[in-house]
């Protein structure tokens, strides 16, 4: 559908967004205030938005920090991204019983569950949800877990006007600014004595729930301070990768002594895959009651920095934590171009934020450019 | 939106073992048939199923049976852990679980016409034997056949009562040998690549399936280079950490391939590069 | 039936001889036969000789103690047996018996040493031929070390 000409919101007419949601049967997901981080969870009213809090980002540090005003998505991406909820870390595949001779396994399906709202979806988010998709759906085999619960979101993206110092988005050309695959798309404007939101609907069900809240036309300056406010964002960002043949670069430089270097630092903790919004990769675990007669697979997160993630008879492939860092990187910057078509990064910069020891990727990648050996390795 | 559980790849369906045959000291074959009458057991040569024991795991095992038999599977298991023990284990009657098949199987259009080297290292056998059958099941489709064989000692020789059979067919060529012969072998002693200089090759005509430890393949398809045959003419089968074997866990990545679905079998010529990078 | 200049000139391990030098190596050369199971050489016996083998099937054998003797190779028709007379010690590394009836050329490796003392040109060409065949079975051993088909 063509895009409507924004509408604005007052900031009280929040509440009545989230509250029309959760009448429409949906689970609305939206930042919140957690032990001192601002959390993608369940909310049922907008007084649990993190009104007046922002975030200081940097690599291997996370504070909270009072803003002056009382933007409620004046921070940047949560410690968690969304796939903890479309691709989640621990799921049932299926049980089965032990019979006469042999076993069945149960035509069980998943439990239903009430469709999400995702509140504050930020433009590197959506990239990945993109990601995502194509990972999880756009092959021979469809996922239908993920793809079930996908289909039915109602995503409320929030355009980004402010960029903590990790963000490298614009670099990658995922944002700030939230292009499609939202319902609804909020500008945050908050100026002394005035508190409102540019609303733009992206789709036809959006905007049938825009059209039930109270609204007005947005005028020219107000279209002009958003776009000022996203472009803010922009300039703001202080971190960038040169995509400029990334692929072919870390193909050639596998035997780079900055992955040494690299070896040095990483506990392979594994945080890094934990925190980053497309990184997809799971293990299934089989498991037993006492007696034996029932039976569960279970698909867990997983991540390429363990020891068992490659392991097969006698080692693993990978048992350096040089060569699974180095896996793990060219795996989302290179291999994933080939796999997928597009990059694994969305440049939201979590993994620089969560690393215990501040590994910076955009500086691994300008290291390794700087003495790049070219041609065949 | 969900899949139906008869075509869900990831859940098994019940077979039940008929027999369990020792073929070496620590390595078996298991026969299975499908437990629901109508269940496809077709399959093409060089895929895999994942084997399910209830219980105790799941593993991904190259499908070893003879692709003209529809009613049963036979997978050649070396039993080297948990999971491959309790495979092994199975009494006849008992029941596990099959998933698949999976992954790209050998090149059978791209090998009609021509001459087929078939090199195997250890259990590397499994998964090129149902090509072998393809092959002397269809004889005026293909060329010659030679099979070279390599292994452990001769007490680890799987199929050796077939090995012999096929030694006698058509313009078909089979050598063996092993790492460490004992006084009573008679044959070759040496490693796969010695057999070479016995082996009636063609090389232009020939496309050759490797199997075997990786080590193995690296050796082997070196030599085969020298032995004049054409990069795009070679073929290996790899292998990986298996979980999901639908492209979906990211465990059996190598490099951009994901071998449950870009392979196992891979050429030469695609995968060349990679060999040789350590901890890929 | 073939003379043993026909033999030796032909085999591809001699290709591109000088016709002089290879008269020389048939003037060392003599036809020789072992019945199956005999010991052609020992390990630690002085390395005077080198053999063309012609048919049958030679095993090289290591003893070690509190093991079984060990096959490490089998050679056949066609390949060369020995290079150890090439280079000094001039002993041999393995034992070395036919596996079955084997018939072959030998090459009086002493007398030819002598005469690459005297013409480094005949030495050079020698060594360039014997060397891969050292190569090679460096290269065998190495991968039957690494014991790909073990369970680890």
């Amino acid at each position: 559908m063509a895009q409507q000409t924004p509408r604005m919101l007052e900031a009280e007419q929040l509440g009545n967004l989230i509250a029309v949601l959760l009448q429409k049967g949906y689970e609305v997901i939206g930042p919140t205030l957690r032990d001192g981080a601002i959390v993608y969870r369940r909310i049922e009213s907008a007084e649990e938005l993190p009104a007046g809090w922002s975030d200081k980002q940097e690599p291997a540090r996370y504070r909270l920090e009072r803003r002056e005003d009382h933007a409620v998505f004046g921070h940047a991406v949560a410690p968690e991204s969304w796939k903890k909820y479309l691709h989640p870390a621990e799921v049932r595949l299926w049980s089965a019983e032990r019979q006469a001779g042999g076993f069945c396994v149960l035509n069980n399906q998943p439990q239903p569950h009430k469709p999400y709202a995702f509140l504050g979806l930020r433009a590197c988010d959506l990239a990945a949800i993109r990601v995502l998709d194509r990972v999880l759906t756009g092959n021979k085999y469809r996922d239908p877990i993920y793809a079930g619960v996908r289909d039915g979101v109602f995503m409320v993206a929030v355009q980004c006007t402010r960029a903590a110092a990790t963000c490298f988005c614009a670099s990658l050309g995922t944002g700030p600014q939230v292009q499609q695959g939202f319902d609804l798309a909020l500008t945050e404007l908050v100026g002394p004595g005035s508190h409102r939101f540019l609303v733009r609907a992206g789709s036809d069900r959006g905007a049938e729930l825009l059209a039930g809240l109270q609204s007005a036309p947005a005028t020219e300056n107000d279209v002009q301070a958003a776009k000022v406010a996203v472009a803010t964002a922009a300039a703001q960002q202080v971190r960038s990768v040169n995509t400029a043949d990334i692929r072919d670069l870390l193909y050639a430089n596998f035997d780079h002594p900055r992955w040494d270097n690299l070896a040095e630092r990483c506990l392979a903790c594994a945080n890094c895959t934990m925190v980053c919004p497309t990184c997809f990769c799971t293990t299934v675990e089989d498991v037993t009651d006492v007696n034996g007669d029932h039976a569960q697979r279970w698909r867990r997160w997983d991540s390429c920095f363990t020891l068992s993630f490659s392991y097969i008879h006698g080692g693993s492939v990978r048992a350096s934590g040089k060569a699974r860092y180095r896996q793990w990187m060219t795996h989302k910057l290179a291999s994933w171009i080939d796999q997928f078509g597009t990059s694994g990064c969305v440049g939201c910069g979590r993994c620089i934020t969560w690393c215990p020891v501040g590994i910076d990727i955009t500086e691994e990648v300008r290291a390794i450019r700087e003495t790049a050996s070219h041609g065949n390795s | 939106m969900s899949a139906q559980p008869a075509t869900d790849p990831m859940r098994p369906r019940a077979y039940i073992v008929r027999q369990v045959a020792k073929e070496t000291p620590d390595t078996f074959t298991l026969k299975v048939e499908a437990e629901e009458r109508g269940n496809d057991s077709s399959f093409q040569p060089g895929q895999f199923s994942m084997l399910w024991v209830f219980g105790v795991g799941e593993l991904p095992i190259s499908i070893s049976s003879n692709p003209a038999h529809h009613h049963g599977l036979m997978y050649t298991v070396r039993s080297v852990g948990q999971a491959t023990h309790a495979l092994v284990s199975q009494a006849a009657g008992s029941t596990v679980g099959v998933r698949g098949p999976f992954g790209k199987g050998w090149p059978l259009e791209a090998a009609r016409g021509r001459d087929i080297v078939v090199v195997a290292g250890g259990i590397g056998l499994a998964p090129l034997r149902p090509l072998i059958y393809q092959v002397l099941q269809n004889r005026r489709d293909y060329g010659r056949l030679v099979v070279l064989y390599g292994a452990r000692s001769p007490r680890d020789l799987l199929y050796r009562k077939e090995l012999a059979a096929w030694a006698r067919g058509d313009e078909t060529q089979v050598l063996i040998t092993v790492d460490y012969g004992g006084l009573s072998w008679r044959g070759h002693v040496g490693v796969v690549t010695t057999l070479f200089k016995y082996a009636r090759l063609q090389p232009r005509r020939s496309l050759a399936m490797v199997c075997g430890p990786e080590i193995m393949m690296r050796f082997v398809t070196r030599e085969l280079e020298t032995q004049g045959l054409a990069r795009q003419d070679i073929y290996l089968s790899l292998e990986r950490n298996m979980k999901c074997a639908v492209g979906f866990c990211g465990h059996c990545q190598y490099g951009p391939y994901f071998i449950c679905k870009d392979g196992p079998v891979f050429r030469w010529d695609q995968i060349r590069p990679l060999l040789d990078k350590y901890e890929l | 039936m073939e003379t043993l200049e026909r033999i030796i000139a032909a085999h591809p391990v001699f290709a591109g001889l000088e016709s002089y030098y290879t008269g020389l190596l048939v003037g060392c050369a003599s036809n020789v036969r072992f019945a199956a199971g005999a010991c052609i050489f020992k390990e630690g016996g002085e390395a005077n000789v080198f053999y063309l083998l012609r048919v049958g099937k030679v095993a090289l054998q290591v003893f070690a103690p509190q093991h079984k003797p060990i096959i490490v190779s089998t050679l056949g028709e066609g390949e060369i047996l020995g290079w150890e007379w090439l280079l000094p010690p001039y002993q041999w590394k393995s034992h070395a018996y036919a596996a079955a009836e084997t018939r072959a050329i030998a090459l009086d490796g002493k007398c030819l040493r002598n005469k690459c003392e005297q013409n480094h040109d005949l030495g050079y060409e020698l060594l360039k031929r014997f060397a891969p065949i050292v190569v090679q079975q460096l290269e065998a051993t190495r991968y039957q070390l690494l014991d790909v088909y073990a369970v680890r």
